[in-house]
């Protein structure tokens, strides 16, 4: 038994976090959220020349090779910098999608892009129905000739305003809320019958609702094989979820640290309101809330990196208390830094709405309690 | 022990829901959105119109002599209606200052002012360094003749970019304990050398401001109550303000806002109103709601008894606004992935949702609640001291 990290995952974790002490102050990322593009495409070249997009990718595809925990790693601390480059919605979903459902020709075709920068991908599963349920599919592609026409509408698709390519879920066959007959295309965002409706989030995401209108589609879009699609997709969001959960613990242990610099030298009635027992309670319930988090957290990563089915129970767990401490953690934040708390300018509030944002990405805690005693209470 | 309404409460409620409906037109609901300003200021003109704009008042002031059941109604018919609380710092703080300390003089200018809404008014008390510990606060005024000369900063100050008035808490003392040496005093805030910065706050909107002040000019008759005894006269105007910010009238509403939307939500087929683990969050916030609107009862009964209000008045800002931010958070979570859409001005019918943007700023507004006002640490340091007795 041991919960240490290898030196190179220390040596990935150092090296993010030196680039956000050094190149990611608070100014440099208001300035990159506030940017025509929302990003920063020399961080992004700079992402790629250090390797941190080929972290989950196989060797042979020019791939770091890493497992879960050096996913894990990157995203806990790209979480502490509140990094916006699409990394989660690039990598981890567009990444991870073709990885997983790609045959050898996709993936030798996209795996090296993405590793290299060359792409910036997304993954488009939310419609406006369909809330957390990702059968919930009323996007078709119906054959045509070899190929498909694709018709319908996504959703809050991440990096869906920057995306040059997206991997959609569409429904090859059934009906709306099937469990089989949904499968998935990778298409060229600028294709024809293509449109984006952008915006951005509270998060400092930029977002798109992309509809789609007989978009023609090549035989070999399709991405893993047809309307087989939802257990691959609920495979990578498995994997998505722990991602998620590592760059909110990262966060939540930013929040506490600003919380207790900033108890510990403020004051009030002439002494720091640190030094209130009312307050020094409430701090210990949030190092505890994020404790419990992190422990969760590596007992998901230690079954996943076994089996990734053995962590399923896990998994939902994981998103019911990340959800929960999370705003626990982020409320008292802005409790205690007071007026200062609820000011655009402290990055405090910033940190929180990334946090709630995670929290409803792929599921919030009522809907993962939902699914956790449908697998714990089984027998 | 009866709540029940007498045949007169029940005609005085249906006057009440019948003039709502009539006034409160959609297009001024519209304008209260787009143009808060404006949109408030036509309220409370249509308000003063009827004679409703100040229940609370006195009647020789303008009040409308109201019963305590009849006060109750009005805000519950308000609140179910949708219609916003009047813009307290006129009607509510500094008017209740003025007929208790003021001088003749002030009253006959200002309480008519403050009723047809001809001043806009905000309220300085937190200082950058002052907040909890408003009795630390710094702001120096200093006496020149017949007036002030006032150097320092306010900050938290809501709508300080459009008021006409300010009420400060400056200090005119620094000799004795730190509560003495306070003073009350009103502030024209065109006067020369007051500047007003804007502070955008966590839900993306300017309604909280920093207001400088460089040797701002004030004459002295501007004073409200004695020099130096400011403290007194802002720790009443205090209770005034937690009531109202407990708002159990809007709690309901909310619950009941979240029940609609919950009907039409739906996962994978299911409707959310129909999710057993839905149903039990709002049945908690319900339950805490269903006591706390009797706990303000209890407490309306006891001032209108003229008694002075017990324990429970002290509960009020505390569980009202954990309340208020339960059904804040539950709204969020019912939005989903759109809770975090940022425009204000997308068409709900491309964006595929309609409460979003009425969730976040909810919300985000909402996280105040239990910092201003006295945050709720400091309403349990009262309840710990005053109620209980503990040192």
């Amino acid at each position: 038994m041991n919960f240490d990290f290898t030196e190179e995952q220390q040596m990935v974790r150092d090296s993010i976090a030196r680039f956000v002490q050094d190149d990611y102050d608070w100014d440099t990322r208001k300035a990159i959220v506030a940017s025509e593009k929302g990003l920063s495409p020399d961080n992004w070249k700079l992402f790629a020349e250090l390797g941190w997009l080929s972290i989950p990718f196989a060797e042979e595809h020019g791939g770091f090779g890493g497992n879960i925990v050096d996913l894990s790693v990157v995203m806990e601390e790209l979480g502490k910098g509140l990094v916006v480059e699409p990394y989660f919605p690039t990598v981890v979903l567009f990444g991870g999608l073709i990885a997983r459902a790609g045959n050898d020709a996709q993936r030798a075709e996209w795996l090296p892009r993405v590793i290299g920068g060359d792409v910036l991908g997304g993954f488009a599963y939310v419609e406006r129905q369909s809330r957390f349920a990702l059968h919930d599919c009323l996007t078709t592609a119906t054959r045509s000739g070899d190929g498909f026409v694709l018709n319908g509408e996504k959703v809050v698709v991440f990096n869906g305003e920057q995306a040059d390519h997206l991997v959609v879920l569409a429904r090859t066959s059934g009906e709306q809320s099937d469990r089989t007959g949904l499968s998935l295309f990778i298409v060229e965002a600028s294709a024809a019958g293509i449109d984006k409706m952008k915006y951005p989030m509270m998060d400092g995401q930029r977002v798109a609702n992309v509809t789609f209108k007989d978009v023609v589609l090549p035989a070999d879009a399709l991405l893993g094989g047809e309307g087989q699609a939802l257990t691959l997709v609920e495979a990578l969001v498995d994997e998505a979820i722990i991602a998620l959960a590592s760059e909110a613990v990262g966060i939540m242990s930013v929040l506490n640290t600003k919380t207790l610099e900033y108890a510990k030298t403020r004051e009030q009635f002439g002494v720091a309101i640190g030094s209130y027992q009312a307050l020094q309670h409430r701090m210990v319930d949030t190092m505890m809330a994020y404790e419990q988090c992190k422990s969760l957290l590596f007992k998901a990563l230690c079954e996943y990196k076994q089996d990734p089915a053995m962590a399923a129970e896990t998994i939902h767990a994981l998103k019911v208390l990340i959800d929960r401490n999370a705003k626990h953690v982020f409320g008292e934040a802005i409790q205690i830094h007071g007026g200062m708390g609820m000011t655009d300018e402290l990055d405090i509030g910033h940190y929180a709405k990334r946090l709630m944002m995670i929290n409803t990405t792929f599921g919030d805690a009522n809907f993962h309690r939902n699914r956790f005693i449908e697998t714990a209470f089984a027998a | 022990m009866d709540t029940a309404y007498s045949p007169e409460d029940l005609a005085f409620r249906d006057e009440v829901r019948s003039f709502f409906q009539e006034a409160y037109t959609p297009d001024l609901r519209q304008r209260m959105r787009s143009n808060h300003k404006e949109g408030a200021e036509e309220w409370q003109r249509k308000l003063n119109d009827k004679g409703w704009v100040a229940p609370n008042w006195p009647v020789e002031f303008g009040g409308t002599g109201w019963t305590a059941t009849q006060k109750y109604i009005y805000e519950t018919e308000r609140s179910l209606a949708g219609i916003p609380n009047v813009i307290p710092f006129g009607l509510v703080m500094v008017a209740n200052v003025i007929m208790a300390y003021g001088t003749d003089e002030q009253k006959e200018y200002f309480l008519p002012r403050i009723l047809k809404s001809e001043d806009w008014w905000c309220q300085g008390y937190s200082e950058p360094g002052s907040g909890s510990d408003l009795a630390s606060l710094k702001t120096k005024a200093e006496r020149d003749g017949d007036d002030f000369i006032i150097n320092g900063a306010k900050i938290w100050t809501t709508y300080a970019q459009y008021a006409d008035w300010i009420f400060c808490l400056v200090r005119t003392d620094n000799s004795g304990k730190k509560q003495e040496g306070i003073t009350f005093i009103l502030i024209d805030m065109k006067s020369e050398g007051i500047k007003v910065n804007p502070i955008i706050s966590i839900d993306n909107h300017h309604s909280l401001n920093e207001v400088e002040f460089s040797n701002v000019r004030v004459p002295a008759k501007n004073v409200v109550g004695e020099i130096g005894k400011g403290w007194t006269v802002a720790k009443a105007l205090l209770a005034h303000e937690r009531t109202g910010i407990a708002g159990v009238a809007d709690v309901k509403r909310a619950v009941r806002g979240i029940k609609e939307v919950a009907i039409k939500e739906e996962n994978g087929g299911q409707r959310l109103v129909d999710d057993p683990g839905f149903q039990q969050r709002l049945a908690d916030i319900e339950v805490e709601l269903m006591a706390l609107e009797f706990t303000e009862l209890r407490t309306l009964a006891a001032q209108a008894a003229g008694g002075f209000p017990g324990p429970e008045s002290s509960l009020l800002k505390i569980k009202g606004t954990e309340l208020q931010q339960a059904t804040q958070e539950l709204l969020m979570e019912i939005a989903a992935y759109y809770q975090g859409v940022l425009p204000t001005d997308l068409e709900p019918d491309a964006l595929g949702h309609e409460f979003t943007t009425e969730a976040r700023l909810s919300y985000f507004y909402g996280r105040a609640a239990t910092i201003y006002g006295g945050s709720n640490e400091v309403q349990k340091n009262i309840i710990a001291k005053y109620v209980l007795g503990l040192e």
